[in-house]
């Protein structure tokens, strides 16, 4: 037997819930399905336009991928809370909010990661350059680990609330407009000619924000949800 | 030890209890009795630190616990009505994560033999959601074998076990007593340990 240290523990809380995630595969696939549907649908609806699709293409994308992270936030901490797990993470010999950033990281993988990586396919439905879409990429990859971790501050608040889903969304969202703009904002600027860099450094900027303080309000929100 | 002073707990308006006062010493085991909605179970729980006293504190080695926070955590293992185990995880898998969480690495052979000791012989590696309830209740108290947590705070450790398994469980709280630890606990089945005083400490 040996002791576990403080990476060693984050190692296996996020190891723990990727193989939950893949025994539920059905989750995570919805996550993403959803987050196809809903952009596929807009080139649809809108009609093939090319001048059209272009302009709003960033924002369709952004939006879907903030919506489509709502869906999977309930599940960040319930199944947790009402198998008795989360108790045990309280009792953890080390620090709460670690494990709680293991969590967001897991959650990030599971339902961020395949977004980033699918919304370059579906940027091409709206005839976006490559220079745009290398754009988005990089956007939604500093944007949507922040998505998580303000979202789990909310998870964490509406945990075992009745209708909390709901709820969690009109907490949450607001929170999120900042991550919208700057992401939508950088791919605006490259194609209208701009540099994408203030917009891209102020996203980074709201992730080292978002690394440094929501595992701890996060940790916190939990203690107070436990009571 | 672990030493309560004063403590007052009340769940909405209704006071539980208040004015308890109580030292746990090393080798000691205390039962907490009283009737259903006594507030046993948010007596325990406070002890974890999962809910705030009204009033009164619980020192540990003559430290308040909410100062030594993880230090405190790091000596206390809890089982409480909830399980904690994962449907879709093996026993085995549950054992090495739980025993994880609390700061423990397992490996395989460890994980192995305390879910055989527990009588899981053949089902280690089974998902959870096929095992009956109390063998899913062996899995969590196959912790009590890897822990080596100073205070065990046990909520009704006993239920849904049959006769072996509460057998076990004796032998390994006298095991436990005997190295010094230290046992809370609360049941409605009797739980005999030899050799030791039981101490008891009422609800009303």
């Amino acid at each position: 037997m040996k002791k576990s240290t403080l990476l060693g523990l984050l190692a296996l809380v996020i190891r723990r819930d990727l193989v939950l995630a893949m025994r539920r595969r059905a989750d995570v696939l919805t996550t993403l399905i959803f987050f196809v549907m809903v952009v596929s649908l807009f080139p649809l609806g809108v009609g093939p336009e090319m001048d059209m699709l272009r302009k709003m293409a960033a924002g369709v994308l952004w939006v879907a991928a903030l919506l489509s992270s709502m869906l999977s936030l309930g599940r960040l901490f319930s199944a947790d809370y009402l198998d008795g797990t989360l108790e045990q993470m309280m009792l953890a010999p080390q620090s709460l909010s670690m494990l709680v950033f293991g969590k967001m990281a897991a959650h990030w993988m599971v339902s961020g990661l395949p977004l980033v990586l699918m919304a370059p396919v579906l940027g091409l439905q709206f005839d976006m350059s490559a220079q745009a879409l290398g754009v988005l990429v990089i956007g939604l990859l500093l944007g949507t680990p922040v998505l998580s971790m303000i979202g789990a501050i909310g998870a964490a608040l509406t945990l075992g609330l009745r209708g909390g889903g709901v709820l969690l969304s009109l907490l949450v969202l607001p929170l999120c407009i900042p991550v919208l703009i700057f992401g939508t904002g950088a791919v605006e600027a490259v194609s209208t000619g701009l540099s994408a860099v203030s917009h891209l450094s102020l996203l980074g900027a709201l992730l080292v924000l978002s690394l440094v303080s929501t595992p701890w309000v996060t940790a916190q929100a939990l203690r107070i949800s436990m009571e | 030890m672990l030493e309560i002073s004063n403590l007052a707990c009340s769940r909405g308006d209704h006071r539980l209890f208040s004015g308890l006062s109580f030292a746990l010493h090393p080798g000691q085991i205390m039962q907490v009795q009283g009737a259903n909605g006594s507030g046993k179970t948010s007596l325990l729980r406070t002890l974890c630190g999962f809910l705030m006293p009204d009033e009164g504190t619980i020192s540990w080695c003559g430290r308040d616990t909410r100062d030594l926070d993880e230090d405190y955590y790091a000596e206390v293992l809890y089982l409480g009505h909830l399980n904690a185990i994962k449907d879709e995880l093996s026993a085995l898998e549950n054992l090495r994560i739980s025993a994880g969480l609390a700061g423990i690495e397992l490996d395989e052979k460890e994980a192995l033999a305390a879910l055989r000791r527990m009588g899981l012989r053949g089902r280690e590696k089974l998902p959870t959601k096929v095992l009956s309830q109390g063998q899913r209740r062996r899995v969590a108290l196959a912790r009590l074998l890897v822990s080596d947590a100073r205070l065990w705070i046990l909520d009704e450790p006993l239920t849904a076990l049959d006769v072996g398994a509460v057998a076990l469980i004796q032998e390994l709280v006298a095991g436990h007593l005997a190295r010094q630890g230290m046992v809370i606990f609360t049941t409605h089945q009797p739980l005999q340990v030899a050799e030791v005083e039981m101490r008891s400490l009422s609800l009303s």
